[in-house]
């Protein structure tokens, strides 16, 4: 038995001229809450559908607790799939839905009906049984769905944006208990989605995807805090960039020169070289602003814009005619104004190591 | 009742008027008068005698006509079930090709019924006769073949083979004439109802099936026919109530002994001039036409 409840080698997708996935590699550990994140149009939910079997691979092979999948149609596959738009049997009751991929597989009458009633119970749903799909509300098809599936008790539960459809707050709930259910059932997750937040919310790990390549494979703290390039930092939360030339490398510190006239200092990574074109990322509630300079490394702008929200105000601080960058400052005080105003000369700084120099 | 409410009862009827009148003129006080000769005796001379009585009726339970009702029933059973065989798998095929190519597939499926039908019974005719189409094929070039082969390859099994290509097959004047010519000709009312049923299918329904271990027959009987019912159900009854009052087709491919109860009707008025009789079969097929479409409905919708 693999320690990996599933696997991806070099797996691509065709439809025709177009390629939706290429070259996709992935290991999923046993009993991981396991992320595909991207934009739409990115090749995850093709992905999901590979691992499925509802698509074939067009190169690489798909493995499943450590046995190739091969051609294997999608029923004789040990893996179960939460739709996006629920996908229940509209002319059978909740109970027929639940059942039947438990009659497919033919259960005894008696253990169907226990086992049904327990997920029903397990996703809250207790009572429901005889209702049809089209009396109950999104959050409650929602439900069906999962226990339709999680009740054949699958090593993989894939999970196609199951959570797209809700309200926000329904959906912000939702999160808290699907993470909460894996965590009791200990069921791998496979989980796509578009929403970062969602993503960042559940997961143990997530690929993030582009273009139908994975770019990046990590904790949701690895993701956020070291993005791989520029496409992540600037997918996954806000990032400032700044760009310009590398003039100077000392003592694992790059100073780079944005727009000929502002230095900036990075820690260098291993392939940077003095001449190079790259990427500072730096996240806004990194950056800190100040009256005076508080070191020397400090950046001079002016304030061009202050927003309000709440918890947080933005400030919008132009460093160079093409560079403006946003600084977030979290509301400690109970201070009604903000600290600096619109065109008022500041200092933005950053602890050193929270910066992230991109070649890319 | 309120003012507008009746304005509005008032405006509706003026709106349907149009269609009542002509539904109350010419379907409704037609149906009525033919429902009451029914209950009339034949004339000596044709015409109806206005003798209330249900003779006319219990002369439908004559065996004669027991057996005719019963072979029309078969007939336009073994019609509809044809229709569904063949009709439902091609509705199915145009409903999941490409949207462009759907359009294109339905008017292929409708430019034969352009001509008229009479025209393409005829048809029938040339090819089913003695002489016909498929005849000339057996008694001529198969026949033919198999005696070369036999002079090529002297094997007993060409005997009976050869036997049987020598005499045209009956096929013209049968009951199954009858059926081939009304499933020709009521194909399109069953691939219409289950196209619209098929197309408004939701696809995804079948990954989910498929995902819960069913395959694609259980996947079939279990998903796809069910929510597709209701375009089954509409497709046969379209083919099966129109072939039951069949006239034409049974008339133009049946033979003397393979009538359907629409001819029956058709002599009582025409040759016997028995109209009350005729009214009465009318009326009979009428009834079960009405009671097998609510059975069938009511199925249907469960």
């Amino acid at each position: 038995m693999s320690e990996y409840a599933v696997e991806l080698e070099g797996v691509s997708k065709h439809f025709g001229p177009v390629v939706a996935v290429d070259g996709v590699s992935l290991s999923i550990r046993d009993g991981e809450f396991f992320s595909l994140l991207g934009p739409s149009g990115c090749g995850k939910t093709t992905t999901l559908r590979l691992i499925a079997g509802f698509e074939l691979p067009t190169a690489g092979e798909v493995y499943i607790g450590g046995k190739p999948q091969g051609e294997t149609p999608p029923y004789r596959r040990p893996v179960n799939t939460v739709f996006q738009n629920y996908a229940l049997f509209p002319h059978m009751s909740v109970f027929g839905n639940v059942a039947f991929g438990l009659e497919m597989q033919k259960v005894s009458k008696e253990d169907i009906r226990r086992r049904v009633l327990e997920s029903l119970e397990m996703v809250q749903l207790p009572g429901m049984e005889n209702r049809k799909p089209g009396q109950l509300s999104g959050g409650q098809q929602q439900r069906v769905a999962l226990a339709r599936a999680l009740v054949n008790r699958p090593k993989v539960l894939l999970l196609d944006e199951p959570l797209g459809a809700l309200d926000l707050k329904l959906r912000k709930a939702m999160q808290l208990e699907l993470k909460a259910l894996q965590h009791r059932i200990g069921i791998t997750f496979i989980y796509v989605t578009h929403d970062q937040e969602e993503a960042l919310t559940m997961s143990d790990r997530i690929a993030i995807m582009s273009g139908g390549h994975v770019l990046q494979i990590g904790a949701p703290g690895e993701i956020y805090e070291q993005p791989a390039d520029r496409f992540v930092a600037d997918f996954i939360g806000e990032t400032n960039f700044l760009v310009g030339r590398v003039s100077e490398i000392r003592a694992g510190e790059a100073t780079v020169l944005v727009d000929g006239t502002l230095e900036v200092c990075a820690l260098a990574t291993a392939d940077v070289v003095a001449g190079q074109e790259v990427t500072v990322a730096v996240r806004p509630e990194k950056m800190t602003l100040h009256a005076a300079p508080p070191d020397p490394l400090a950046l001079p702008g002016r304030v061009e814009e202050v927003i309000y929200i709440g918890t947080d105000t933005r400030y919008l601080v132009r460093l160079t005619e093409q560079t403006i960058v946003v600084v977030r400052e979290q509301n400690l005080g109970a201070a009604t104004t903000a600290r600096f105003h619109e065109g008022e000369p500041v200092y933005v700084s950053w602890t050193s190591g929270c910066d992230r120099l991109l070649t890319e | 009742m309120t003012r507008t409410s009746r304005r509005q009862t008032w405006r509706i009827l003026f709106l349907i008027s149009p269609s009542l009148f002509w539904l109350i003129v010419f379907f409704f006080l037609p149906l009525i008068l033919v429902f009451a000769i029914s209950f009339g005796q034949r004339g000596t001379y044709g015409g109806v005698k206005w003798l209330l009585n249900l003779g006319n009726y219990a002369r439908f339970f004559d065996p004669l006509y027991l057996r005719i009702f019963g072979r029309t029933v078969y007939i336009a059973g073994a019609t509809t079930l044809i229709c569904l065989l063949a009709g439902y798998p091609l509705a199915y095929f145009i409903a999941t090709r490409p949207p462009q190519w759907r359009n294109v597939l339905l008017l292929l499926l409708m430019i034969p019924f352009w001509t008229n039908f009479l025209v393409r019974t005829y048809a029938w005719i040339l090819i089913l006769r003695d002489q016909g189409l498929i005849n000339t094929l057996w008694t001529g070039s198969l026949h033919t073949g198999l005696l070369q082969l036999s002079n090529l390859v002297p094997l007993p099994i060409w005997e009976p083979l050869l036997h049987a290509t020598a005499q045209p097959l009956t096929l013209f004047g049968t009951d199954w004439a009858i059926i081939i010519g009304l499933v020709y000709g009521w194909l399109p009312e069953m691939v219409l109802p289950c196209y619209a049923a098929i197309e408004r299918f939701d696809f995804s329904l079948v990954e989910a099936a498929q995902d819960l271990y069913a395959n694609r027959v259980k996947t079939f009987l279990r998903v796809i026919l069910p929510l597709t019912m209701p375009g089954v159900v509409a497709g046969s009854v379209l083919v099966f109530i129109p072939s039951l009052g069949a006239y034409v087709t049974p008339d133009l491919l049946g033979g003397a002994k393979s009538i359907m109860i629409g001819n029956v009707i058709y002599s009582q008025f025409m040759a016997a001039r028995d109209y009350p009789f005729g009214s009465a079969v009318s009326f009979v097929l009428m009834a079960v036409m009405l009671v097998g479409t609510l059975i069938y409905f009511r199925g249907g919708t469960d």
